[in-house]
C-alpha cells in the first residue's frame, strides 16, 4: 500500500529539476549550431515547396494566401517534432545506455526532478525550434498581427505537452524501435490531419470530431488565430484542452518512468 | 563510537521474492565496512537501500541518524556513491562532469571549481581535464568516479565493487586512494567479491549469502574463527584422500572435499604436512588461511549463478 501511494502521489518538483535542465542545456550549447540547422531546415523546405511551389496552384483559403495559411501549422509542428525527438531518443539514451539518470538520483536531486528536468528541457528545445520558424515567418512577411507575441508562451506549453507525451513513450519503450509506433501512429497523422495543410471545416462531421482529439489541432487553431489577429473566445476552449492534456501527460509520464526505474 | 549507518531488520522484496531477509548491521565513524558475498547474495540491494535508491520493504536504515526513507535529500547531500557500472556523463568532458555534478549538490561555482581542481589532482587526472569520457581507460574512469563521489566532501562513501574489471596496476592505485581517504577519516561501506580487496581495505566484514549475513567480524577474526590458521590443499582422488585422512586420525583438523581437491584446515599445519608427506609427496600446497577459505567454507564451493 505504501509503495502504491509512493508511486502515485503528486510529485514534489524542486530546484533539482532546474539542475537537470541546466545539464542538458550545457550539452546542447556545445553543439547548438547543427541543432539549429536541423530546426530550420525542414520547416523552411516545407514552407518554400508547399507554400510557394504548391501554393501557386491553390486558391486563397478564407482569403489568405496558401503560404500564410500553412505557416502557423509548420511552426507548431516543428515544436512538436523537436520536443518529441528530445524526450524519446534523447531521454531514452540518458535513461538507459548512458545511465545519466542513475548517476543523478544518488545526489540530492530526486527521480521526479530528473524526469521533470528532462521534460522541461524537451519543452525548451521545442520552443527554440518554434521560435526559429517564427523569426523566419516574420522575415517572410507572413505574420499579420502583434498578437503573435503570445505564441511564445504557447510554444512552452506545447513543448511541455509533447515532451511529456514522449516521456510516456520512453517509460514504455523496451528498445529504440518502439518509437516507430509513436511517430508513425501518433505524430505523423497529427502532422497531416491537424489542419496545417488544409482546413478541416470541409470534412464530414466524424472527421472533425476525430481531429478534436488530436492536441495539435487546437494548437494550430490558436496559433493561426494569433498570426492573423483573428481572435475568438472559442480559442480559450482550445487552450484549456491543451493545458488539461499537458497536465495529465506530465503527471502520467513521471509516474510511469518512476515505476520503470525504481524497483 | 559514533554510528554512521545502522540497519535494523532490513528486508527487501521484489514481487514477494525476498532478496534481503531481515539483516542488522551498523557501521561506525571512520570505519571501512565490507559486504562480501557471491553474486545474488543481496549486497548491491542492501547498499542501494542505504543510498536511498531502492525503496525499503520492511525495517529501516539510518544514515547519520536520519531515516533514509524519510529524509532522502538530506542523506544524499552527505554521502558519496561509487557505482558498480560506470555512469559518467559521456556528453561532457572530465572537468565538466565534475562541475555539473557539483551543481546537483548546489555547490557554488567558485567553490566547485577549486574542489574539482583538487580532486583531479588527488586521482591523478589533472592532465585529462578536457578529455571526453570515451577516451579514458577503465582505471581512469574509476578514478574519475572516485573524484565525483567526493565532490560534496562526504563523510560517508558507498562503493559497489570499486575495482571490478580493472588490471592489477589500476586496482592497486584505487586501493591506495581509498586507503588515503580512510586515513583522512572517511567512513566507507563497500561491497566486493574480491577477497584481496576485502582484506586490503576493510576493518570489518559481513559475509552475505542468500539475503542474510552469515558471519561478521574483522578479516583476521573471521579467518581464525572459521578456518583456523593454516590450509593444506592436496590434489587427490577419492581413494587416496581417504587413505590420507586415515593416517591423520590423531591430529586436530577439519576438512572439506571439492572435486579433485582435499582441503585440510588446522592450527598445526606443519606437523600435518610432515605426516602427509610420508604417504604422498607431490601436489601439496601448504599456506596460511585466507578470507577466500572462509568465504568458500561458508557460502559453498558450487557455482552461484
Amino acid at each position: 500500500m505504501n509503495a502504491f501511494i509512493n508511486t502515485f502521489r503528486i510529485p514534489y518538483i524542486g530546484d533539482g529539476a532546474f539542475r537537470v535542465w541546466q545539464r542538458n542545456g550545457n550539452v546542447w550549447l556545445k553543439f547548438y549550431r547543427p541543432s539549429l540547422v536541423g530546426n530550420l531546415g525542414e520547416p523552411i523546405l516545407y514552407l518554400l515547396a508547399l507554400g510557394y511551389g504548391l501554393g501557386k496552384f491553390i486558391p486563397d483559403i478564407s482569403g489568405i494566401p496558401y503560404i500564410q495559411f500553412i505557416a502557423p501549422g509548420l511552426l507548431v509542428s516543428s515544436t512538436m517534432y523537436s520536443a518529441c525527438f528530445e524526450c524519446t531518443f534523447g531521454s531514452f539514451t540518458r535513461m538507459t545506455t548512458q545511465r545519466t539518470y542513475d548517476a543523478i538520483i544518488v545526489t540530492p536531486v530526486s527521480i521526479e526532478e530528473v524526469i521533470a528536468g528532462d521534460i522541461f528541457w524537451g519543452a525548451t528545445k521545442g520552443a527554440i525550434a518554434g521560435l526559429v520558424i517564427l523569426l523566419v515567418a516574420t522575415a517572410f512577411g507572413l505574420v499579420g498581427s502583434p498578437w503573435v507575441g503570445l505564441v511564445l508562451p504557447l510554444l512552452m506549453v506545447e513543448g511541455l505537452l509533447f515532451a511529456s507525451l514522449s516521456m510516456v513513450m520512453t517509460a514504455l519503450a523496451p528498445t529504440y524501435d518502439f518509437f516507430n509506433y509513436f511517430f508513425t501512429i501518433a505524430i505523423a497523422p497529427m502532422f497531416l490531419f491537424s489542419g496545417i495543410f488544409f482546413p478541416l471545416d470541409e470534412f464530414p462531421a466524424w472527421a472533425k470530431t476525430a481531429s478534436w482529439f488530436l492536441p495539435l489541432t487546437h494548437l494550430v487553431t490558436i496559433t493561426r488565430g494569433l498570426f492573423l489577429g483573428k481572435l475568438h473566445i472559442s480559442l480559450l476552449i482550445n487552450l484549456s484542452l491543451v493545458i488539461a492534456f499537458t497536465v495529465i501527460t506530465f503527471y502520467v509520464s513521471i509516474t510511469l518512468v518512476k515505476r520503470r526505474l525504481i524497483k | 563510537m559514533d554510528v554512521v549507518v545502522e540497519a535494523r531488520n532490513l528486508v527487501k522484496e521484489y514481487n514477494s521474492h525476498r532478496v534481503v531477509k531481515g539483516i542488522n548491521f551498523s557501521v561506525c565513524k571512520g570505519e571501512c565496512f565490507g559486504f562480501l558475498g557471491p553474486n545474488g547474495a543481496g549486497k548491491t540491494t542492501t547498499m542501494s537501500m542505504i543510498i536511498c535508491y531502492t525503496p525499503i520493504t520492511k525495517g529501516n536504515v539510518t544514515v547519520f541518524g536520519l531515516d533514509v526513507g524519510r529524509y532522502p535529500k538530506k542523506v544524499k547531500q552527505k554521502i558519496g556513491v561509487i557505482p558498480q557500472e560506470t555512469n559518467l556523463d559521456p556528453d561532457l568532458t572530465v572537468f565538466e562532469n565534475l562541475m555539473v555534478y557539483a551543481r546537483y549538490f548546489n555547490i557554488p561555482k567558485k567553490v566547485a571549481r577549486n574542489r574539482v581542481k583538487e580532486l583531479l589532482s588527488f586521482v591523478q587526472l589533472s592532465d585529462k581535464r578536457d578529455e571526453v569520457i570515451l577516451r579514458l581507460s577503465g582505471g581512469m574512469k574509476r578514478r574519475l568516479l572516485i573524484a565525483r563521489s567526493l565532490i560534496n566532501d562526504p563523510e560517508l562513501i558507498i562503493l559497489d565493487e570499486p575495482t571490478i574489471g580493472l588490471d592489477p596496476q589500476a586496482r592497486h592505485l584505487i586501493w591506495q586512494k581509498l586507503r588515503q581517504l580512510k586515513a583522512h577519516g572517511t567512513t566507507m561501506v563497500l561491497s566486493t567479491h574480491y577477497m584481496e580487496e576485502a582484506a586490503q581495505l576493510c576493518d570489518r566484514l559481513a559475509i552475505m549469502d542468500q539475503g542474510q549475513i552469515i558471519a561478521e567480524g574483522s578479516p583476521n577474526h573471521l579467518i581464525t574463527e572459521f578456518v583456523g590458521t593454516e590450509v593444506i590443499e592436496i590434489r587427490s582422488d577419492g581413494q587416496e584422500s581417504n587413505y590420507i585422512l586415515d593416517s591423520l586420525k590423531e591430529h586436530q583438523f577439519s576438512f572439506e572435499r571439492a572435486a579433485d581437491t582435499l582441503f585440510l584446515y588446522s592450527r598445526e599445519g606443519g606437523r600435518l604436512v610432515q605426516k602427509i608427506k610420508e604417504v604422498k609427496d607431490e601436489r601439496i600446497i601448504y599456506r596460511p588461511a585466507t578470507l577466500e577459505d572462509v568465504f568458500l567454507k561458508l557460502t559453498g564451493r558450487e557455482l552461484k549463478e
